[in-house]
């Protein structure tokens, strides 16, 4: 009975991604007792805990994105750091009104929002346009925007990093006054719970799995595989213009260089450890959430373990090797093989 | 049949496009007669104008822009010179092409920042060919013989690291806490960094003459300030006092004294926590005004004048060092720092 429960339980789709993300945690059990303590520092929540979960909001923004596209075209947006930048350096330029410090706005904040989050869907319809109408493949339409975007983004600053530093600009990614959680995990939470709305409610979801799983027969029963592609690239444009936004409002500046630098790694990544096939079709965004705040997890990790800067890629490949080995279809084959070899002893033994 | 026709086609493209290659060849000389108008030019008041051309990697940031600003602004036509200036986008071939031109244009002095350290040797042979003295500015280059060029001028960051430790003893000396226990933690830029390595190192030099001096932690945050902000939070969840955060660059201490705040902790010459960064750019000076940030310690672009010593001693007939580093200076809070806002090039 027990183990029919255990079984049921590991046979879960999403119980690899959590228990990697576990495993992750527990770490610190050991090596950081205070790792889980949490306090209320000035009105808000403070503590490692607090750090993963804030940290990894811009990351689990763009899994969202992300796992959308992987799952309907079978490939991966590159871009999503690079628009990001974009967003950014569109946002702070219209708040500064083309000064590269300002202490007031030049324009009202929601137009610089809006204009951010505007700039992100477009490039990704750009993006969608050329992998769905043109049928380039993903990984080059989207390499467009990742060697361009950074560019445009510098031209936009003049190549320098422009500052807004007024209070209510770093609200977005800081926090509320009065509200203890920090504003980007909201954020987060907000954007997990309208996807997973937008995909349960309406056959959005299904239309995406369908059109992932095979393209012409999909269209043969009268989805437009074409515009399901499209739509999933200006989302996770969408999604990266809002990334982008937290990203600059954590550092009141656009830094064209540096915002969402290798952000699309991560993301990709983010989307593989949550148990998702970068070959498209079927997909969990728990599962890529769960991935983005893994990620996070272990880097807070090994701050908190005091590991020396240049050895932290070193522990970073090792953990993300055996996460993914962990949860690839090679190892779950094996894992299956010495169920049945055990079965058989034990049925060999009540024989005997 | 239609297999053929289109191999006739490509192949037809083929010549053509090696026809423009080869013009693009011919090509390549032929800015040398219309430059060589100047270079005529030049030669015919040699007598007053010294012409210098200078390779020039790019303008990818705003020390750059600052560098090159120094340049233009001390060869000029005033002071007894011609600026020939040549922006090579960050690309090598640009810059041996460059190199080249001042060569057919016959200029007097060839200032050279690479992009790259390898890959110099033939084009420099040719400049000694020519008899033109090749000065090098910001980075070094690998050639198998010194004598290729006659000096390197440029920023010294372990001597920045150096000049901060001394500044952050003679700090706490003045505050009487010369001979208290002082806890660190060090925000380290992009390992591997030629900034990183030398200011780690030079900083390394006067921490080990302390014995009071303990460093906690290092940790990369990549000269990025949400990096630096992101490794102070885990900092000051790891040690409970620290008293001073040496940020190897201006914006991790812009991040780092963010995660202090938000810590509910103070920082700045009336705060606990002494931070100080690298690079002095002009937001660090906003910062210290502000009275966040302790002190900046300067990497200095302005290589122009520098240069032009050189080549006035050469012109003597005067030798020269062949390294040879900036002047370099800090910043701290006890200074007047509006008035030097103002004027600072970066």
């Amino acid at each position: 009975m027990n183990s029919e429960k255990m079984k049921k339980i590991t046979s879960q789709r999403l119980f690899l991604p959590i228990f990697c993300l576990i495993l992750v945690l527990l770490v610190n059990v050991v090596t950081t007792p205070n790792f889980f303590a949490i306090s209320i520092r000035d009105g808000v929540l403070y503590g490692y805990i607090i750090d993963i979960i804030n940290r990894a909001s811009e990351l689990v923004i763009l899994a969202i994105g992300m796992t959308l596209v992987v799952s309907a075209s079978a490939g991966t947006d590159i871009s999503v750091g690079a628009i990001m930048a974009v967003s950014a350096a569109v946002c702070c330029n219209i708040l500064s009104g083309g000064e590269r410090a300002v202490t007031e706005y030049a324009s009202p904040l929601i137009l610089g929002f809006l204009a951010a989050i505007v700039v992100g869907v477009l490039i990704g319809c750009f993006n969608g346009f050329l992998v769905a109408k043109l049928n380039i493949q993903p990984m080059v339409a989207t390499l467009i925007m990742f060697t361009a975007g950074r560019g445009i983004a510098q031209l936009i600053t003049d190549g320098q990093i422009t500052y807004v530093r007024v209070d209510s600009y770093r609200l977005l990614g800081a926090s509320f006054p009065g509200i203890p959680i920090p504003t980007p995990f909201i954020v987060a939470v907000i954007m997990v719970a309208f996807t997973a709305l937008l995909l349960s409610k309406t056959a959005l979801g299904m239309y995406i799995q369908s059109v992932g799983i095979n393209k012409k027969a999909s269209s043969f029963i009268g989805i437009k595989s074409i515009f399901i592609i499209f739509l999933t690239y200006a989302y996770c444009g969408f999604c990266s213009g809002l990334s982008g936004l937290i990203a600059s409002s954590r550092i009141y500046s656009a830094d064209a260089n540096n915002i969402g630098l290798n952000m699309e790694l991560d993301a990709i990544l983010a989307v593989a450890i949550g148990g998702n096939s970068l070959a498209g079709g079927k997909f969990s965004i728990a599962g890529s959430v769960i991935g983005a705040y893994t990620i996070q997890a272990l880097t807070t990790t090994l701050y908190a373990m005091h590991v020396s800067s240049d050895q932290v890629p070193v522990y970073k490949a090792i953990v993300v090797v055996i996460i993914v080995a962990l949860q690839s279809p090679g190892f779950a084959r094996w894992r299956k093989n010495l169920a049945k070899k055990k079965n058989m002893n034990i049925t060999q033994k009540e024989a005997a | 049949m239609k297999k053929k026709v289109l191999s006739i086609i490509a192949m037809l493209a083929m010549t053509v496009s090696m026809a423009a290659c080869g013009s693009g060849g011919g090509e390549a000389p032929a800015p040398a007669p219309t430059d060589g108008e100047g270079g005529e030019e030049v030669s015919s008041d040699a007598g007053d104008l010294i012409t210098v051309g200078y390779a020039q990697v790019g303008a990818e940031s705003d020390w750059r822009t600052a560098n090159t600003e120094s340049f233009k602004s001390t060869f000029t036509e005033e002071n007894g010179y011609k600026l020939i200036f040549d922006d090579a986008q960050q690309k090598q071939e640009n810059q041996i092409k460059a190199i080249r031109s001042f060569i057919q244009q016959d200029v007097d002095y060839i200032v050279v920042a690479p992009v790259v350290e390898t890959g110099w040797e033939t084009v420099l042979e040719e400049a000694k060919e020519a008899g033109i003295p090749v000065i090098l500015s910001d980075r070094m280059m690998q050639v198998s013989d010194d004598e290729l060029y006659v000096a390197w001028v440029g920023g010294n960051f372990v001597k920045e690291g150096e000049t901060c430790g001394e500044w952050l003893a003679d700090y706490l000396e003045a505050q009487g806490r010369g001979s208290e226990e002082i806890n660190m933690v060090t925000i380290q830029g992009t390992i591997g960094a030629s900034a990183q390595v030398g200011r780690t190192e030079g900083f390394g030099n006067i921490l080990a003459q302390h014995d009071n001096w303990k460093m906690l932690d290092m940790q990369s945050g990549e000269f990025t300030q949400s990096k630096g902000q992101e490794v102070m939070e885990s900092f000051l969840k790891s040690y409970d006092d620290i008293d001073v955060v040496i940020c190897e660059n201006d914006n991790e201490a812009f991040g780092a004294i963010d995660a202090i705040k938000a810590a509910g902790k103070t920082c700045g010459p009336n705060g606990d926590i002494i931070v100080v960064g690298f690079d002095s750019v002009k937001a660090a000076f906003e910062s210290m005004i502000a009275g966040d940030l302790n002190a900046t310690f300067e990497c200095n672009p302005l290589h122009g004048p520098r240069v032009a010593e050189i080549i006035q001693k050469l012109e003597a007939g005067e030798s020269v060092d062949k390294i040879q580093y900036v002047d370099e200076a800090y910043f701290d809070t006890s200074m007047d720092l509006e008035t030097i806002l103002p004027d600072r090039a970066y």
